[in-house]
């Protein structure tokens, strides 16, 4: 076993220790820690709750408030965890609200919303926190008529004494029913799913009125009386500070009233901010006039040689070279010198940022003692966490109103420009201060997704079947941020995609290689799944044309037969932080997904000259998807015809937003395969704006794209993610179509005009 | 200088080169109107400007003195435009963020295309961004507007 598998703790943000230092837990000897070990939400910082008292507040008048205490972003997460908690107390939707809970996870339990986590951890909990609701409005009703409980029952917001048909309203019995004791969750009786009125059907966004009038409230839209805004100048080179700073032409633009140096983190730098030199004024206008007449001497410190194309080539040698062992089955290295055949294949996958449309916006009131802020967080209590560690003031001193997200795609999880703001306002003696990001500080000042090279070698036996696989793996860590660099990719990412990979193939063997960070790496919707499912999905279908065979039957083969597989037999320590027994690789559940796809986009159909068909599948954040993709490549013009993506996640508790997010991932996998690219010269970012950093426009997204969802039904089986499955498949699929088209096999994203070529 | 915004009356005297975005969000305190680029490359800033669609951060205050100009607060009572409703049944809308502006420029177009072909809807959608990836539902949604919008 390598060092690095004894690091379990894969929690983002429990990698942070105090002092933003880093503190991997490391496993105590496996006979002590098997009773310990915890999985899912137990794992996660805070737990979870499910006390009602929390979560509901019955107004007299019958109106229901639910706190929603995750990050919505629009993966519909304030409209989905009312649903569940109004479902189990038989509450009318139209009588409920939704209230966004203030960052405390003392009070709520887990409030970092990434991974794919929300739903997946809370179904259960947030079921049962509204049956026990439900208890005792019934309890209440009872009593206030002096029969008992079993023979009252709520229903649709009011409870009914069945023998006599009195009735008695929600609103009528909140007073008695919160002065009840929370019955014991043992105690508490969930619903049959055969009476759920609002799980597993298609609800509408409680906040689509507020989105389609303006009237949503994000980050950028917090205001406060006599605030200031601010823009930063920020080092242009991670870990370069300033060397000078004539601020005379920028205290002349009108409405700049401050000027402030704030100081340069020592590295790695975890969430702090970058330092730099901020400009507050006004508006945003004079703000971003008053940075444009800064005149800075940048010292760039350690990273400014960072070079994408010398970096890619480091990238590649190290995948050429034995690495560190992640997973190893049979003997690859003699069953690849014994195969009748042996092919190989090297990909490239560049850093991309997350680029949310609302780019990182905080703002903050600090006072001696207490600082208060308004963000679009993903992340509300590391954000207050970093606060109060920083203005020295008790955590408990600090509140963090959690506002709608435009976006956050693992960008929003580190809370840097939430701190920039509370610094500024302190600075600013107690003024409140919105710090607004510009979209070129956004690109240039990102927590970029890794750049990778992934080098895969297979050996086929006489008949074509692959009986040696290799996979080495060469990118830097997001563990790079929070302490010595580790090198190598850590556990958690290796456990996306480069060892769990579910193949019958007896000589199996992935290794890492060295990788050193240059810049801030960080999650993007997916994380390294992307990476890992391109080179994977995109080498079976190499494999099957060097076997001449239908990629899609050898995609099948290669999974082989149905059974589930424990995550710990594929060298998967980390399992997505989930029980290995409760979440075991489903083979039958991976293979559905696939057929679903294929069926869908009608694989096998002749296509004219020109047409191609391309399929890949993946298996992330403990759900299955696959994707098809139909292109279509003219004179090095490729139109995506169509789209047809599977996904099986479990329970489908509102199958209307799985279907959105399926409908996105395919978007964002385009775009990343298509166009995505930040690169990397004299330690600075290339790209700027969305000229240079360019996303899939709707005149590129596919003409259809079909949503199949698969399985379902089971409302006891463990919840998968959404959020971030739909992703890794696309970019694979969209390359097997195009070399079904073309003849041409794209291994280096993105794909940009080498299809001109 | 005056303008006009949403029906009412507004003076300003500052500097001239303030993108009206800028001005209606922090000195009107209309923030429906989103920031996502500040090059015109994105459109969430997307408002009229005597009835066309127009990037608001290209557009210098002194560029539209005396001129009226709607933003998503101004599209309609209640948010009962055809497209609002188009919008809202479609369930186009994942962050929102960018929909401000994707529902000014739908606006734009039905009002002057009232029957849009796909090829229409790209060409006048396509300088607008949805990082969520909601472009099919938005297709849907504009079609659904036209027809309401034709009925």
């Amino acid at each position: 076993m390598s060092a690095a598998d004894d690091i379990v703790n894969i929690s983002r943000r429990s990698l942070l220790g105090a002092g933003g230092a880093l503190v991997l837990a490391v496993t105590l000897p496996r006979s002590a820690s098997a009773e310990t070990q915890k999985y899912g939400a137990d794992a996660q910082s805070g737990g979870w709750r499910d006390d009602p008292t929390l979560f509901v507040a019955i107004a007299e008048d019958g109106t229901i408030t639910i706190t929603c205490h995750r990050a919505e972003m629009g993966q519909g997460i304030r409209t989905s965890l009312a649903m569940v908690i109004a479902d189990e107390l038989e509450a009318d939707w139209s009588r409920v609200r939704v209230e966004q809970a203030v960052g405390d996870e003392a009070r709520y339990g887990n409030q970092n919303t990434d991974g794919s986590r929300s739903m997946r951890h809370l179904f259960l909990p947030l079921r049962r926190c509204g049956a026990a609701a439900r208890t005792m409005l019934e309890a209440a009703a009872a009593k206030r008529w002096s029969v008992p409980v079993a023979e009252v029952a709520a229903q649709l917001h009011e409870v009914i004494h069945r023998p006599s048909g009195r009735k008695l309203g929600y609103g009528a019995l909140a007073k008695d029913a919160a002065a009840l004791a929370v019955p014991d969750r043992g105690t508490v009786t969930l619903k049959t799913p055969s009476a759920f009125r609002y799980i597993g059907r298609n609800m509408a966004s409680v906040d689509g009125l507020a989105m389609t009038t303006g009237r949503a409230d994000y980050g950028i839209d917090a205001r406060l009386p006599d605030m200031l805004y601010a823009v930063i100048a920020r080092p242009p080179v991670y870990g370069g500070k300033v060397k000078s700073a004539d601020k005379t032409a920028a205290l002349k633009v009108p409405g700049v009233v401050q000027i402030v140096d704030l100081p340069a983190p020592t590295l790695p730098s975890a969430f702090q901010p970058l330092g730099g030199v901020a400009v507050l004024a006004t508006n945003t206008w004079a703000a971003i006039k008053g940075r444009d007449a800064l005149t800075i001497a940048w010292d760039d410190g350690p990273n400014a040689a960072y070079d994408s194309d010398v970096y890619r080539a480091e990238l590649e040698r190290a995948a050429r070279a034995p690495g560190q062992v992640s997973r190893s089955d049979g003997d690859a290295e003699a069953a690849l010198g014994k195969a009748a055949k042996r092919i190989a294949a090297e990909y490239y996958l560049p850093h991309l940022a997350q680029a949310p449309m609302e780019p990182p916006m905080a703002l903050a009131r600090t006072g001696a003692d207490r600082c208060e802020a308004w963000a679009c967080t993903q992340d509300p209590q590391a954000a207050r966490d970093l606060i109060a560690e920083a203005l020295k003031i008790p955590v408990a001193d600090v509140t963090i109103h959690q506002t709608l997200l435009g976006g956050g795609f693992g960008r929003k999880s580190k809370p840097d420009y939430v701190l920039e703001a509370a610094l500024l306002s302190r600075a600013a003696g107690g003024k409140p201060v919105k710090v607004v990001w510009t979209r070129e500080d956004d690109l240039h000042h990102s927590y970029f997704h890794t750049v990778s090279v992934e080098r895969l070698e297979g050996g086929l036996d006489t008949s074509g079947r692959t009986v040696a696989w290799r996979h080495r793996s060469a990118a830097p860590s997001i563990g790079s941020i929070f302490g010595p660099d580790p090198k190598h990719q850590l556990p958690f990412e290796q456990g996306m995609g480069l060892r769990n990979v579910p193949f019958a193939v007896p000589n199996f063997r992935a290794e890492t290689c060295a990788a050193t960070a240059h810049t801030r790496i960080g999650w993007f919707r997916s994380v390294s799944n992307i990476p890992h499912c391109f080179a994977v999905q995109s080498f079976v279908a190499e494999l099957a044309a060097a076997a001449g065979r239908d990629p899609k039957d050898y995609l099948l083969a290669l999974i082989g037969p149905d059974r589930t597989i424990d995550p710990r037999a594929m060298a998967d320590t980390t399992n997505q932080g989930e029980d290995p027994a409760r979440y075991p690789l489903d083979t039958a559940r991976l293979k559905a997904v696939i057929n679903a796809a294929a069926k869908g986009i009608g694989w096998g159909r002749s296509l004219p000259a020109g047409r191609g068909l391309g399929i890949a599948a993946h298996y992330s954040f403990v759900s299955y998807t696959a994707c098809a993709i139909e292109v279509s490549v003219k004179d090095g013009e490729l139109i995506v015809e169509r789209a047809d993506i599977a996904v099986d996640c479990g329970p489908q508790v509102n199958p209307e937003r799985i279907r959105s997010q399926m409908e996105g991932s395919v978007v964002m996998g385009l775009s990343l395969a298509t166009l995505g690219e930040i690169s990397f010269k004299g330690g600075r970012v290339q790209q700027d704006n969305f000229d240079s950093y360019a996303l899939t426009r709707i005149d590129a997204a596919p003409k259809l794209t079909e949503v199949h969802l698969v399985g379902g039904g089971d409302w006891n089986a463990p919840p998968g993610g959404i959020g971030e499955p739909g992703v890794p498949p696309v970019a694979p699929a969209l390359c097997n179509a195009i070399h079904a088209a073309t003849g041409k096999r794209i291994r280096a994203l993105p794909i940009g005009e080498q299809l001109k070529i | 200088m005056q303008l006009i915004i949403n029906g009412k009356k507004h003076a300003y005297d500052g500097d001239p080169d303030m993108p009206l975005l800028w001005y209606v969000r922090d000195l009107a305190g209309l923030t429906g109107t989103k920031f996502g680029c500040g090059a015109g490359l994105c459109g969430a800033c997307t408002v009229h400007v005597d009835g066309a669609a127009m990037r608001s951060c290209q557009l210098p205050m002194s560029a539209v003195e005396g001129q009226s100009v709607t933003t998503i607060e101004g599209l309609s009572e209640g948010g009962d435009h055809a497209v609002q409703r188009a919008w809202r049944e479609h369930a186009v809308a994942q962050c929102g963020y960018c929909q401000s502006g994707q529902i000014m420029q739908a606006a734009a177009l039905l009002a002057e295309t009232p029957k849009p072909t796909d090829a229409d809807i790209d060409a006048a959608m396509a300088g607008n961004i949805c990082r969520c990836g909601t472009y099919a539902r938005i297709r849907a949604a504009i079609k659904a507007a036209t027809s309401a919008v034709n009925a």
